[in-house]
């Protein structure tokens, strides 16, 4: 400041650059699109051909028929956040993007888990079950099916512990999210 | 055909085929003049020419199957440099979709990447709407290319036409006023920079913003450069211009970048031709970036004050809050003297031959002065392409038409094409290679037919010039497959196509010669005999920095 005939310039250094810059964290973006033919193929082969990775993916109805919601989890850590909700904005399909901050949304994951369970397993199962609020829903004579709803941590904590009795195989549909509060996600 | 009236359309360009018989029937009376081309690809690139000269859509049809893929190079090369086109492909019957009929491709799904939106009909009723918002996202916000397929028994179907005047697009709403904040900013910061560079590209032309441009640069001694693409847009040669930046830009241009500490971007996207290596491009600037893409802004390069908007009405509130700062246009005069040192030292130049060869870098300077640098360029890809760039001047927006993002040989000839049918009145002439002109040179036909008079100049090497070039100086002179030889004799191939041929070894009675040519009515080949191992230079190495320019 203060140059004869300069007035109210600003100093270059001062200015800060933004943009472009891995935040390091979880992000949970839901994204309210047209329900057109076409457009998950739109969005995913954006994420392909930008190198962006996908974590998981969940799609459904929304209460307006001609709206759907693709709830997308993605590294912050590998990409600029920025970047990808910027491309995906371009598609003429996509309706709103938000980028939920974890601590301002309620987030759940369904997962279905078919474990071995003869005999005086099965009982320790459905303890370890019962203390993850979970459901049986199939029985065999050798196996079960258990269902668990919650976060991505309790479904992977899940996991852990019913692994060593013989985890068959495990099914999770991706995370979906909705924000805290009364305003709309 | 009244939907594409209601457009504006007057003209289209494309080649019919099974799926899109009901459409060219209704163009049979429809009152929209036909340019029936030779290949789809040469419809697509006459349709970019048309619409890189006229600044209005082009049209480009296509039948389903081949037609439609034929078209994907055009699609492509019109999203990379935001070419505002209306692809319009046939499509099998309905009931055959995803049986693998007859000509059928997934002609959605194959161009998804290449388009800024496409549709497919579903019912005959969907195509007034649909057409309507065709062209509304191809023209407004950063224009691109929209792909819409229509299934031949949807096209057949006889609907009652009523005017569509609304569009509804709820997820498609380009901003186009900057952010007022922002632009005091970058003003404040435009007035505090000592060494400030305005660095313009294609998206000043496609806001139809270059005399915009040419004042706020002139509200001080703001020195400018363009990309490839935005030639034109700043007016040359002019006391402010720099030539153009990048790998074989001017010296003074990319030196001024590298040492510049404030760098205005006006439609341009920092793409690798410009910045060479970007961990040291431009290491002591800041950044305003102006682009109406958001997603450009801080895509390559971080900006320190981005600006989302139509750059033409930014330019006019940045130059007027610039005025209002009252500069001190003195503090200029370092850099002014430094970069007049480049310019001295570094300007553009060859080595002129010692008998009567002709050097392609003089056969540019040549059609320059034939032309009076009035005529529209259009140009290839390759070597010839940048000394376009370097040697002619161009000096209004929309003069200049090329293919700059895809470089796609094959462009020039029917983009030139485009242009004469856009822009009658003009000389249209374009500077193509031997190799590039090959790629689409059964548009000669077309040329002849609809008695289009385009000039194509040949700056014939024998040579694929530029990676026989990269071949020399990267990879030991190991020439791998770039020798054309002396084939095919074009004077020949122009007469058989119904076209002037001529053929021009001697520099000293170039210029007369060329003017010669383009005075002779109808479509003219000029097979231009050039020196044939002739690098393009100067250059940056690719991977390296700027400032480390050989030649």
């Amino acid at each position: 400041m203060g140059e004869p005939g300069v007035k109210e310039v600003l100093s270059l250094e001062d200015l800060e650059s933004a943009g472009s810059v891995r935040s390091g964290r979880k992000h949970i973006l839901s994204i309210l699109v047209e329900n057109k033919p076409g457009v998950l193929t739109r969005i995913t082969s954006l994420f392909a051909r930008r190198g962006f990775n996908i974590d998981t993916l969940s799609v459904g109805p929304t209460d307006d028929d001609h709206i759907s919601r693709i709830t997308i989890t993605l590294d912050g850590a590998n990409h600029p956040i920025d970047q990808v909700t910027k491309q995906l904005h371009k598609l003429v399909n996509v309706l709103k993007i938000r980028d939920l901050e974890p601590a301002d949304a309620v987030s759940r994951e369904l997962a279905m888990f078919k474990v071995t369970a003869d005999g005086n397993q099965r009982a320790e199962v459905m303890q370890l079950c019962d203390i993850f609020r979970g459901k049986v829903i199939d029985v065999t004579k050798r196996s079960l099916v258990v269902e668990i709803t919650g976060t991505v941590d309790k479904i992977e904590a899940f996991e852990r512990n019913v692994r060593p009795f013989g985890l068959i195989e495990m099914m999770r549909t991706g995370e979906i999210a909705i924000s805290r509060g009364r305003g709309e996600t | 055909m009244e939907c594409l009236k209601a457009e504006g359309v007057d003209v289209v360009f494309g080649l019919p085929g099974g799926a899109n018989i009901p459409t060219y029937d209704a163009l049979y009376d429809g009152g929209i003049r036909h340019i029936l081309v030779r290949h789809e690809a040469g419809g697509g690139h006459a349709a970019e020419g048309y619409a890189k000269a006229t600044g209005k859509v082009g049209v480009a049809f296509g039948t389903s199957g081949p037609g439609a893929t034929n078209l994907v190079t055009p699609i492509m090369d019109a999203m990379m440099d935001s070419v505002p086109v209306v692809f319009i492909t046939g499509q099998v019957r309905t009931d055959l979709l995803g049986t693998d009929g007859f000509q059928e491709a997934d002609v959605i799904g194959i161009t998804m990447p290449a388009v800024k939106h496409s549709i497919m009909i579903q019912h005959p009723t969907e195509i007034p709407r649909a057409v309507k918002e065709a062209f509304h996202i191809a023209r407004t916000g950063r224009p691109g290319p929209v792909v819409l397929d229509i299934p031949t028994d949807l096209s057949k179907a006889d609907i009652d036409y009523v005017p569509i005047t609304d569009v509804r697009l709820p997820g498609y709403q380009p901003t186009t006023e900057g952010n007022v904040k922002q632009v005091r900013q970058a003003a404040k910061a435009l007035a505090a920079a000592r060494r400030p560079v305005i660095y313009a590209g294609g998206g000043v032309i496609l806001a139809d913003a270059g005399d915009e441009l040419a004042a706020f640069c002139r509200a001080d001694r703001f020195p400018v450069t363009t990309t490839l693409n935005g030639l034109g847009a700043y007016p040359a040669p002019d006391p402010q211009w720099l030539g153009m930046l990048g790998m074989h830009g001017t010296r003074t241009a990319n030196y001024a970048m590298d040492e510049a500490d404030l760098i205005c971007c006006v439609g341009a996207r920092f793409d690798d031709r410009i910045t060479g290596k970007l961990s040291e491009f431009a290491p002591r600037a800041k950044f305003i970036h102006i682009d109406v893409d958001p997603a450009e802004i801080s895509k390559n390069v971080p900006a320190h004050i981005p600006i989302v908007g139509d750059a033409k009405g930014i330019l006019v509130k940045l130059k007027a809050e610039y005025d209002a700062l009252g500069a001190d246009p003195g503090r200029l005069s370092g850099w002014w003297q430094r970069i007049e040192g480049w310019q001295l030292k570094h300007p553009l130049g060859y080595e002129e031959s010692e008998d009567t060869e002709i050097k392609p870098q003089r056969l540019i300077e040549a059609v320059y002065e034939a032309t009076g640098g009035e005529a529209i360029i259009t140009t290839d890809v390759g070597q010839h392409q940048m000394w376009a760039a370097q040697y002619y001047h161009y000096k209004r927006p929309r003069q200049w038409i090329s293919s700059g993002g895809l470089g796609t040989m094959g462009f020039g000839l029917p983009a030139a094409m485009g242009a004469a049918v856009g822009c009658p009145e003009a000389t249209v002439v374009c500077l193509t290679g031997d190799g590039s002109i090959q790629m689409n040179a059964q548009e000669f036909a077309t040329c002849a037919q609809e008695a289009i008079p385009v000039k194509v100049i040949i700056a014939n090497n024998g040579y694929l010039g530029m990676v026989r070039q990269w071949q020399e100086l990267f990879w030991e002179k190991r020439y791998s497959s770039v020798d054309m030889g002396r084939f095919p004799d074009f004077v020949k191939l122009a007469e058989a196509y119904g076209c002037t041929g001529v053929r021009l070894t001697n520099k000293d009675t170039l210029v007369d010669d060329i003017r010669a040519a383009i005075a002779t009515p109808g479509p003219v080949v000029v097979d231009v005999r050039v020196t044939r191992e002739e690098n393009t230079y100067p250059m940056i190495v690719p991977g390296e920095a700027a400032r480390d320019m050989v030649g």
